[in-house]
């Protein structure tokens, strides 16, 4: 049953391109992205919902099916859902129908090696899935063709190459740990090195998770390994800043948090931990000074998702079940809350025809509706109630507290404060400053770029003020095979 | 566990095998001609592929020949190649835009060997393997991916940091090779042609390069701060 929807999911987005491919026609290659948006979404709630009896292992245990693997699919399926309904509204407004097609494989093929890699049983599959992201990407960022754009995929290519090589050392030498226990040929496969990794050399298991954590680190934009990600969530046309932001982070988080369980089971003592604490604070530090002076709208958006990694590494590294459950949520909230916020601003950079903060005003005024699901998703994304983010760092917080680190949940509270002051800031300069100045009215966008602001809006709402019970089982399974404590 | 018992003259091999990689190595990091720059980093992998087959050969590991050929035909003729093709187009034969000294980058190169020795020594003590191939492996494992980083740091030629990425993989291939021959060789493979999707993407990278930013080096690419 879950191979057959597994099959069905990896083959819909694969279908898609190839259709985008052959008939080359933008208007087709929209309509079979939208569908096969749908059905991976169709079949990524089956299952995670089925995921709970597993995990499932298919094709000689190179795919595994697990609660972790199939959470992250599900955020990559919601925001792969929303971000094709606001690119058929948002690509239009480019002028630039006649490669529009290869956007849309690319977008498809992209989806496609992010939703792989979360199957991956195999460490060594999964880095090149996580590599595969990186290349096709690559040139979805540089789209747009503007100097700008392919600085930003340089940048983006180069540094997040060079990180993953590290990563890949890791992989290396994790395999050396293991080989001392399991013998010189054994499947890489992460069952595998947890069952190996009591016996493993300490020194040498630890050596290998730093390696892993800098390198897949970069990927997900730890600071100070994030300098390629407001580069490139800036530059990249507004549904594939959602994309990098709300599904490919959390892919290479994935990788991170199947490391740290071999980790903490090769007795490293607190080292892998603390350090994954540390990469988080440094990372809201970092974008809290960025978010209080910032330019560029998108870049605005961009630290902020530097900002909720940090959340999401400091709920790993806090750990326990409250850690992680705090950050599986924290995920989807994420998720969602940022493809809201990237499309808002995709939307009033193209009104306005203008990257910068300081170009954008009266949104208010000019923009009702759209202006209000905007503000609301500000509100949101710097965790104030009643919306979901605010219940998952609230959750954290709770995890740091009952973990010890309490120089962490500090720092983390009083960095909160300050983001929450210094976005909100933006936006007010974006909606209430400059009413006077009767500038030309601002160009109109379509329903398509408005829908799913709406879609993304209502959960968040409703994860904010009722935390169904079925998540809280999930969470607390997941947390179960992740530590594998008792609940 | 395959370094733990080797006969002596495997070891030899082994090790000369590798520090003529090092050696190469700094041999790229020295020269600011673009061309002695890939003839090394060829001559680099054509060592790595031998050393495969030398591996393959005394631990009984015949897939390690097949893989001893693909690297040299892959990485070793085809990679060369295509960057070669690039660096004919461009007209880009040296490095012009210069951090580092190439002298100062030796002395730099020279500093990471001492830091990777230091932390293999600790790592080869703590697995009892001290004064094996296997504290040599590590640290000119970790000592080219030290010197793969400096190049990407102080070279801004687009070249120079396509074969600074590639140097970063060499010295992975290298140790891997020696530490864990066994590793299934599907990855291995599938590493060969992930390379070469990379260089081909790095292709049509550098072309956009030129033709919107007018420039092939990275001291140009200062839009996007703050």
């Amino acid at each position: 049953m879950t191979e057959t929807l597994l099959l069905i999911m990896m083959f819909a987005p694969l279908a898609a391109a190839a259709g985008c491919m052959l008939t080359r026609v933008a208007r087709v290659a929209e309509i079979l992205n939208l569908i096969a948006s749908l059905v991976v979404f169709a079949t990524a709630i089956p299952v995670t919902i089925l995921s709970a009896g597993g995990p499932y292992h298919y094709f000689d245990d190179y795919i595994v099916l697990d609660l972790t693997g199939a959470w992250v699919i599900l955020c990559t399926a919601i925001v792969y859902l929303l971000a094709s309904i606001y690119s058929i509204g948002y690509m239009r407004l480019l002028g630039e129908d006649g490669k529009l097609w290869s956007f849309y494989a690319l977008f498809a093929g992209f989806t496609l090696t992010i939703l792989a890699s979360a199957v991956m049983n195999n460490a060594g599959l999964y880095w090149i899935a996580i590599e595969l992201t990186t290349l096709v990407s690559t040139f979805l960022v540089g789209f747009e063709r503007a100097p700008e754009s392919i600085e930003a995929a340089w940048k983006y290519i180069i540094i997040v190459s060079a990180g993953i090589s590290l990563a890949l050392l890791g992989t290396v030498l994790f395999y050396w740990c293991g080989s001392f226990v399991l013998g010189p040929t054994y499947d890489m496969t992460w069952d595998a090195l947890r069952q190996a990794a009591p016996k493993m050399n300490p020194t040498l298991a630890a050596l290998s998770f730093l390696l892993v954590l800098v390198g897949y680190g970069t990927k997900v934009g730890l600071a100070p390994m994030h300098s390629w990600l407001p580069d490139a969530h800036s530059e990249s046309p507004a549904p594939i800043s959602a994309m990098l932001s709300g599904a490919l982070l959390n892919s290479a988080m994935l990788g991170i948090v199947r490391y740290l369980t071999v980790a903490d089971a090769a007795q490293t003592g607190g080292l892998a931990r603390t350090t994954l604490v540390a990469f988080g604070v440094v990372s809201l530090l970092v974008g809290a000074l960025f978010i209080v002076r910032q330019y560029g709208i998108k870049r605005l958006m961009a630290y902020s998702s530097v900002e909720h990694m940090g959340v999401v590494a400091l709920g790993f590294g806090f750990g326990g079940p409250l850690g992680i459950a705090g950050a599986f949520y924290h995920m989807l909230n994420h998720s969602l809350n940022k493809s809201l916020m990237f499309f808002g601003a995709g939307n009033v950079m193209r009104s306005f025809g203008s990257k910068e903060i300081r170009d954008i005003h009266g949104v208010w005024r000019q923009f009702p509706v759209q202006g209000a699901l905007w503000l609301a998703g500000a509100a949101a994304i710097t965790g104030a109630p009643p919306f979901g983010l605010f219940l998952s760092e609230l959750i954290i917080l709770r995890a740091g507290f009952e973990r010890g680190y309490d120089w962490a949940v500090y720092t983390m509270v009083v960095l909160l404060i300050v983001i929450f002051i210094g976005f909100l800031n933006h936006f007010r300069a974006m909606y209430f400053d400059g009413e006077e100045e009767a500038a030309q009215p601002p160009l109109r966008v379509s329903r398509w770029c408005v829908a799913p602001m709406w879609l993304a809006l209502a959960p968040l709402l409703v994860f904010g003020l009722w935390w169904p019970s079925e998540l809280w089982n999930h969470f607390m399974a997941a947390a179960q095979t992740l530590t594998g404590a008792a609940p | 566990m395959l370094v733990a018992h080797l006969d002596p003259l495997a070891a030899s091999i082994f090790s000369l095998m590798a520090i003529v990689s090092l050696m190469l190595a700094f041999v790229m990091l020295g020269s600011r001609w673009l061309n002695n720059y890939l003839y090394a980093f060829a001559a680099e992998t054509w060592v790595i592929a031998a050393l495969s087959a030398t591996v393959g050969f005394y631990g009984h590991y015949p897939e390690l020949y097949l893989i001893a050929i693909l690297t040299a035909l892959f990485r070793g003729l085809l990679l060369p190649y295509l960057v070669w093709r690039i660096i004919a187009r461009l007209n880009v034969t040296r490095e012009i835009h210069e951090i580092l000294q190439p002298s100062s980058a030796l002395v730099a190169g020279a500093l990471a060997v001492v830091f990777a020795l230091a932390v293999a020594y600790r790592v080869g003590q703590s697995l009892d393997l001290a004064g094996t191939v296997a504290v040599l492996a590590l640290t000119i494992m970790l000592s080219m991916k030290l010197i793969g980083f400096l190049m990407l740091a102080v070279r801004h030629e687009a070249l120079s940091q396509i074969l600074g990425l590639l140097v970063l993989e060499n010295g992975i291939f290298l140790g891997a090779q020696i530490l864990v021959p066994g590793m299934p060789m599907l990855i291995e493979i599938v590493i060969l042609f992930d390379l070469l999707v990379a260089v081909a993407c790095f292709g049509v990278l550098v072309r956009y390069l030129v033709a919107h930013v007018g420039s092939t080096s990275s001291l140009d690419l200062k839009r996007l701060v703050g």
